[in-house]
């Protein structure tokens, strides 16, 4: 019967999982979100509801919870319902194989599968047929064409997502997010053998390493429908894109699943690109949280610097740019490293 | 016992949702329903022990290809969700023929001796894969490549037919 | 290996009642006050106007065509990529560079095929 006692750890797994989501991904999120939006823009922020607005998403939440639950007519009511599930169970799924570092010798992960990267790249495209399915079952002009939009972007995005993360791939020789980080190990003051910086054979291999990381954050910041690439879900040009019918609970589970999805993009960037939880002094828990928030604080930060990109040249900068761009990084790498 | 279970469930969420694609009145609906039923066959490739091929159903099937059949009927008539009736007139001929092929399969699927493969498979799925494909089966990689730029020259030619 | 996809099973029945629970506190905390003006689909204010569905560009579609394509080639570069740094201590290094170089070149046509009939362009 021991895999019933399995099934029960998996289960308090996926509850805390869940709640680290819902807290440090929707909640601390949404609340870093409008404290650095307030900074770049010269004001405060939340300020009233708790010490420094602190308890400002808690109160958003309680809000929502006791808002009508309005069904459109002509919505299929089925669909309506399951999108938003969909999309918050899929950008939960992405986080069991993130590695958070070592704790009294072991490395803190759900599990550690064997395809590990394949697993998160498959869930990052479950959500497009997520929101697919919720642009769709609004029966409004708005939430299908912004529904269609964003399928386009996230779906031209996917593959230099993927080109992208054969580069580490390639350096460290195996699909596992452990074996990855294991493989940036060492080197100068922790940070020597980040991929990165190439391997410390082979330090060429830092032009295809960075302009890869580079190429990896910008399709994950298009996959999570975030600005510069945010078109879909532009107030100034289609309501609220694919999620405009959706009101209360439903939409802050949209809102969770991208949260907890741009969370899941910053902290595989560190795991794939920036060594991890490898670093000098500080516990290695320590540091992976530290490379985590630091690449959400650029996301955050990329928000109020860049416009927004037409759809079309979102599509071009995809398939004419970082396509060709994916499949060329691969092959140098490949040469490099012979 | 709980491989048993775990295929039990599996070919639930396989073949119930598949009926639905097969009956459903509403098209999306229809298209809707296979991604679940993509989902189980992924499950079950999981107790094959094929981890990879698992993953890449998932990645392929649920996520680009339930996408593009979803777009396609979301872009023609169907996609106003109206009832379209999965029957004609044809339906006993239909229902006789099925029952037959069935009872065809299952005597050809009981009646074999099937020979099972001597050990597992390796752990290291991928990198037994990847070692394959480049050794053992290494001109079916590369037509595979062509049969891909094919198919993409293809679709592309009936799809820009109207220009 | 098979524990490691139970835990995904379960993840994903947890967070499907996790994720309902907060719709079905929902469905018993907030109020009801019903009028079938609360239903219509939102158009900027204006009463909706037409079906909620229209003829929409046949450019999704392509996209996603050329989309299935890629990602399949990307999938089987995934073996090769494992696989490679091993190959490389067999010495066998530009040989195998050399197929997936060739795979990628062949496939690269498809894309420059597409680029010029025009499938990638959003008029």
């Amino acid at each position: 019967m021991s895999w019933l006692w399995e099934i029960f750890k998996a289960t308090l797994a996926a509850v805390a999982v869940f709640t680290f989501l819902a807290l440090v991904g929707a909640m601390l999120g949404v609340y870093l979100e409008r404290k650095i939006s307030g900074w770049i823009q010269s004001r405060l922020g939340p300020k009233h509801v708790g010490p420094q607005g602190i308890l400002q998403t808690v109160a958003d939440t309680v809000k929502l919870l006791q808002k009508e639950n309005i069904v459109p007519t002509n919505a299929d009511a089925i669909t309506f319902n399951v999108a938003p599930l969909m999309a918050a169970v899929a950008g939960l799924l992405a986080w069991i194989i993130i590695p958070f570092g070592p704790i009294f010798g072991r490395v803190v992960i759900v599990r550690d599968i064997n395809i590990g990267l394949l697993f998160f790249i498959a869930m990052a495209s479950l959500i497009v047929i997520a929101i697919l399915l919720g642009g769709w079952s609004s029966n409004n002009k708005y939430a299908l064409l912004g529904g269609f939009r964003s399928a386009s972007q996230m779906i031209s995005y996917e593959i230099p997502l993927a080109l992208a993360v054969l580069v580490p791939v390639m350096m460290a020789g195996t699909l596992s997010t452990v074996g990855i980080v294991e493989a940036q190990r060492g080197g100068w003051l922790g940070i020597g053998n980040w991929f990165i910086f190439g391997l410390p054979g082979n330090r060429w291999l830092l032009i295809p390493g960075a302009l890869a990381f580079l190429v990896f954050f910008t399709a994950a910041t298009a996959e999570v429908n975030r600005v510069p690439f945010d078109l879909p879900e532009a107030e100034s040009e289609l309501v609220a894109g694919y999620f405009s019918e959706y009101t209360g609970m439903r939409f802050a589970l949209f809102q969770l699943g991208e949260y907890a999805e741009a969370f899941a993009m910053a902290a595989l960037t560190t795991v794939l690109f920036l060594g991890g939880w490898h670093g000098p002094l500080l516990p290695g828990v320590v540091w992976f949280f530290t490379k985590m928030f630091a690449l959400v604080f650029v996301l955050m930060w990329v928000r109020w610097t860049y416009p927004r990109l037409r759809l079309d040249q979102l599509l071009h900068l995809s398939w004419k740019g970082l396509v060709p761009l994916g499949f060329v990084l691969v092959l140098v790498t490949g040469w490099l490293l012979i | 016992m709980g491989e048993l279970g775990a295929f039990i469930i599996l070919a639930l969420v396989t073949l119930l949702p598949a009926a639905a694609v097969v009956t459903s009145r509403n098209l999306v609906r229809a298209a809707m329903s296979l991604v679940p039923s993509f989902l189980g066959v992924a499950g079950l490739f999981v107790l094959l022990q094929a981890e990879f091929v698992a993953g890449i159903q998932i990645l392929i099937y649920a996520g680009a290809i339930a996408v593009l059949i979803l777009f396609v009927i979301m872009l023609t008539a169907g996609g106003t969700g109206t009832a379209v009736r999965q029957a004609n007139e044809q339906r006993v001929v239909g229902g006789l023929a099925a029952a037959a092929l069935t009872a065809a399969l299952l005597a050809l699927l009981l009646r074999t001796a099937w020979p099972l493969a001597a050990g597992s498979l390796p752990r290291a799925n991928v990198a037994a894969v990847g070692s394959a494909f480049l050794t053992t089966f290494v001109l079916a990689f590369e037509i595979s490549s062509v049969v891909l730029l094919v198919s993409l020259v293809g679709a592309l030619v009936i799809a820009r037919r109207e220009r | 290996m098979l524990l490691d996809w139970l835990y995904v099973a379960v993840f994903a029945v947890v967070g499907v009642v996790m994720a309902g629970l907060p719709l079905a506190l929902v469905w018993a905390l907030a109020p009801r006050a019903e009028y079938p003006q609360k239903h219509l689909t939102y158009e900027s204010g204006v009463v909706p106007f037409g079906q909620a569905w229209a003829q929409f560009n046949i450019r999704y579609y392509l996209f996603a065509l050329v989309f299935v394509l890629f990602e399949v080639e990307v999938i089987y570069l995934f073996p090769w990529a494992v696989v490679f740094r091993d190959f490389i201590t067999q010495r066998l290094g530009g040989f195998v560079l050399a197929e997936a170089a060739l795979f990628i070149v062949i496939l690269g046509m498809g894309l420059l095929y597409a680029w010029r009939k025009g499938a990638l362009e959003w008029v």
